[in-house]
């Protein structure tokens, strides 16, 4: 149906509203993102529609796909809405096996299925709560709606900012109302959005361009494909905000081809949107025309720089130019081009549904609104998690993560991915700013956020970040295509134990050069692993080069296996070794051949009898 | 930023391939002749990259035929249909194994250890990454972050996941593949 006008759309969303209310009673929402399905929530889903038709309860149930509600660490998740008796509960590693048990419960809590705590997820409108850690703006739908049913995103509110921004303001008062939000840029960066509107609108073109970039590229965050999976119509809102406020026609999402289900989704959601006239021609009878394409990367991390990403778009290798001119001067084919992330899109529609006012009330005066983290690695509660900015680092492990798994002890923190740092306890009650986290060497970044514990060596994660952008520089400038390979050589000196402090001192000098010297944001951060490792972890540095030693034993050339006193003789190493090293009779210690031995480590994890050491 | 590509052997085109398989070679044409090409070459460019995606997904790689029929149609370059492949590491000119085993290289499975999960893959089947098997049978890649980080290390095996995967667990996963 054809939205005609802003009138229709809020009369149209109460009238959706007023029909699911007198719908089923009790909705399962079953999240259903790429990592719900990797985690082999099919079955889940069939088996819980099954149940629900043997009993006949269609009119009493309603299951509905979602995106990512962000519970990674107990995927599949479901939860279970009863609207008469106003209960919600959410359930954990749900098993096709308990579909039975969850739909006879109904509005109570099945018996034997992992109950969940909910102040943990917080879904919008819920972030005052007690308890509750997590204040839900990007992530407000993700979980909540069904993405490809463009009825319960307007249900949502969806489309309701660009309606207000059409109807009730001048292309300048949106500017200046992002602008008084404080917003600013989620890729990373933190520039200001509201500014650069500003600059794209000042240009007097008539042609201009407005790029969403979802090539999503840090290892390890993936909350722009959780937004897209969730909630495409968002993005989809913002830009055509975007396209009003800055005088752009035309909206371009550069998204990653890996991303498959993101794709179809969005490709979906603007159908839909083409379908009711929140796109194309004429947008709610305004006059106002606006209409997105998709572009597909192909795999290259540094089109995340937005030069790179332009450039890929115009079909030629994704490599930066020097700026000035900037995108909003001199971008898509020449023309004034705003380029944002998915994450800051995201924050738009809420801005201007709810006004500046109250996205100042969350985050901090500098960083209003809040951060979406991919929290992995060695910490309990692995998933993707929305906290006000100033959050602490604290907060997020220990509260919202739970801790470092098996209650190791926690060593160090990763931000930023291969353009930040590392931190370690002294740095847990910084409240999470852009700014405080430059402070302390790292970055904001999209938001990957890895918790390592006492068995990660921290030279090898520099090592590993520097693999990383190796195999990604773009081989343009000499700094970043060079100079990064002879600081990848270094760091393997010294893993291999081969070091000496002129190494370092060495690694500190070329890291600093390539900072000062590099063409775009991928070299300019490149050494940050490095450098912030070697402020952060000298001694571990130090213990490498003088003592041959790597305190984690992680560092291969470092460490040998030995089988000690406690071995049984039970046969399951000799067994398992990939390489047959291991010999012994059954019921006898036995013995690691150290000139076969390649070090993988697998009859250490293996051993029930902490038999095996490793020096 | 790509590691390997195939080395010219032989007249430009020579592999044939696009002429070999008649029906994809239609597929492609008419997928070209639906976009909106035109005389200005530089916008003309803007749809080399999805030409590209169309093209491998029909054929599985890029040999030279390919790229030169994309670059005609598109009134483009042989040369700058190769830059462009040779920059993405999604596009490929040699065919990948029936069975893609892709390990994620993504921070999290990083600290779970999928560099040693890497190591066993290339130990077993005797291919470095990016390279394919002899039989065709495997081929070895690594893989950015998949965000099943709760279940990392994680390997892929074309769109199969295996999650907590285990260096011990290698040779089962080389075996499940038939």
């Amino acid at each position: 149906m054809k939205i005609e006008n802003a009138k229709q759309l809020k009369s149209h969303a109460l009238e959706l509203g007023m029909r699911q209310a007198k719908g089923p009673r009790t909705r399962i929402l079953v999240s259903m993102g790429t990592c719900g399905i990797a985690a082999n929530t099919h079955p889940v889903l069939t088996a819980l529609r099954e149940e629900i038709g043997k009993r006949d309860l269609q009119d009493v149930f309603e299951v509905v796909e979602t995106g990512c509600m962000g519970l990674c660490h107990s995927e599949p998740s479901i939860e279970v809405v009863d609207r008469v008796e106003g209960t919600t509960t959410l359930y954990g590693n749900v098993t096709a096996g308990q579909a039975a048990a969850i739909v006879e419960a109904g509005a109570y809590e099945a018996a034997g299925v992992e109950i969940l705590d909910r102040t943990w997820y917080c879904p919008e409108g819920e972030e005052n709560q007690a308890g509750a850690r997590q204040a839900r703006v990007v992530l407000r739908n993700s979980g909540r709606i069904d993405p490809e049913n463009l009825e319960a995103c307007l249900i949502a509110g969806g489309y309701q900012g660009l309606a207000r921004a059409l109807t009730e303001m001048k292309p300048a008062q949106v500017i200046e109302e992002i602008a008084e939000s404080g917003l600013r840029g989620r890729g990373g960066g933190g520039f200001p959005t509201g500014l650069k509107w500003g600059f794209a609108a000042a240009q007097s073109s008539t042609e201009k361009y407005v790029i969403c970039n979802a090539d999503e590229g840090d290892p390890g965050a993936f909350m722009d494909r959780a937004v897209l999976e969730g909630d495409p119509h968002c993005v989809l809102e913002a830009m055509a905000i975007a396209g009003y406020a800055v005088g752009a026609q035309s909206g371009v999402i550069y998204i990653r081809a890996e991303y498959p289900l993101a794709i179809r989704r969005l490709r979906m959601a603007i159908e839909q949107a083409r379908a009711s006239g929140f796109l194309g021609a004429d947008i709610l009878g305004t006059g106002f025309g606006f209409d997105i394409q998709i572009k597909y990367g192909a795999g290259a991390f540094v089109c995340g720089e937005e030069t790179a990403l332009i450039h890929s778009i115009e079909g030629t290798r994704g490599e930066p130019t020097f700026k000035p001119p900037f995108p909003a001067v001199s971008g898509l084919w020449k023309k004034p081009t705003v380029v944002n992330n998915v994450e800051t899109f995201a924050n738009v529609p809420a801005i201007l549904r709810k006004g500046a006012g109250w996205f100042k009330t969350i985050g901090t005066p500098e960083c209003p609104g809040t951060k979406v983290f991919a929290l992995a690695g060695k910490v309990k509660k692995v998933g993707l998690v929305e906290v006000p900015m100033g959050t602490t680092l604290r907060e997020i492990i220990f509260g919202v993560g739970g801790g470092i798994r098996e209650d190791r002890q926690f060593k160090a923190v990763q931000t930023g991915g291969p353009s930040g740092g590392c931190l370690k306890d002294d740095n847990l009650d910084t409240p999470i700013t852009y700014e405080s986290l430059r402070a302390l060497g790292s970055m904001m970044g999209s938001g990957g956020m890895i918790v390592m514990d006492v068995d990660d060596c921290m030279v090898n994660v520099a090592k590993f970040f520097l693999d990383f952008t190796l195999d990604e520089s773009c081989g343009k400038c000499t700094p970043c295509r060079i100079g990064n390979k002879r600081l990848h050589e270094m760091l393997e000196q010294v893993c291999a134990g081969r070091g000496s402090h002129e190494t370092l001192a060495k690694l500190k000098n070329l890291s600093h050069t390539i900072r000062d010297t590099a063409l775009c944001g991928l070299g300019q951060t490149s050494p940050n692993p490095v450098l912030s490792t070697m402020i952060q972890f000298e001694d571990e540095y130090v213990e490498h080069i003088e003592q041959g030693k790597c305190r984690a034993g992680v560092c291969r050339h470092l460490i040998s296996y030995a089988i000690n006193d406690d071995c049984v003789g039970c046969t399951l190493c000799a067994r398992n070794c990939p390489v047959d090293c291991i010999s012994g009779e059954r019921r006898q210690k036995h013995h690691i051949d150290q000139d076969k031995c390649i070090k993988c480590g697998v009859c250490h994890d293996l051993c029930k009898f902490h038999a095996i050491d490793k020096n | 930023m790509k590691k390997s590509g195939a080395c010219l052997k032989g007249p430009i085109g020579s592999d044939n391939l696009i002429n070999q398989q008649p029906e994809k070679r239609k597929a492609l044409a008419e997928f070209i002749g639906g976009l909106p090409i035109g005389d200005d070459r530089e916008r003309n460019r803007g749809y080399l990259i999805e030409c590209l995606h169309k093209a491998q997904e029909l054929f599985g790689y890029l040999p030279e035929s390919v790229q030169l029929f994309v670059a005609d149609h598109l009134r483009l370059h042989l040369s700058e249909v190769y830059g462009v492949i040779s920059f993405y590491s999604y596009f490929t000119t040699v065919p990948t194994g029936k069975y893609r085993i892709n390990v994620c290289m993504g921070t999290a499975c990083f600290v779970r250890g999928a560099d040693r999960i890497l190591e066993e893959l290339k130990r077993h089947l005797g291919i470095d990454e990016g390279e394919t098997s002899e039989n065709g049978k495997f081929s070895i890649g690594g893989l950015r972050c998949v965000g099943a980080c709760s279940l990392a290390p994680v390997v892929m095996v074309n769109d199969k996941v295996y999650g907590n995967v285990a260096p011990g667990k290698v040779l089962d996963i080389i075996n499940d593949c038939e």
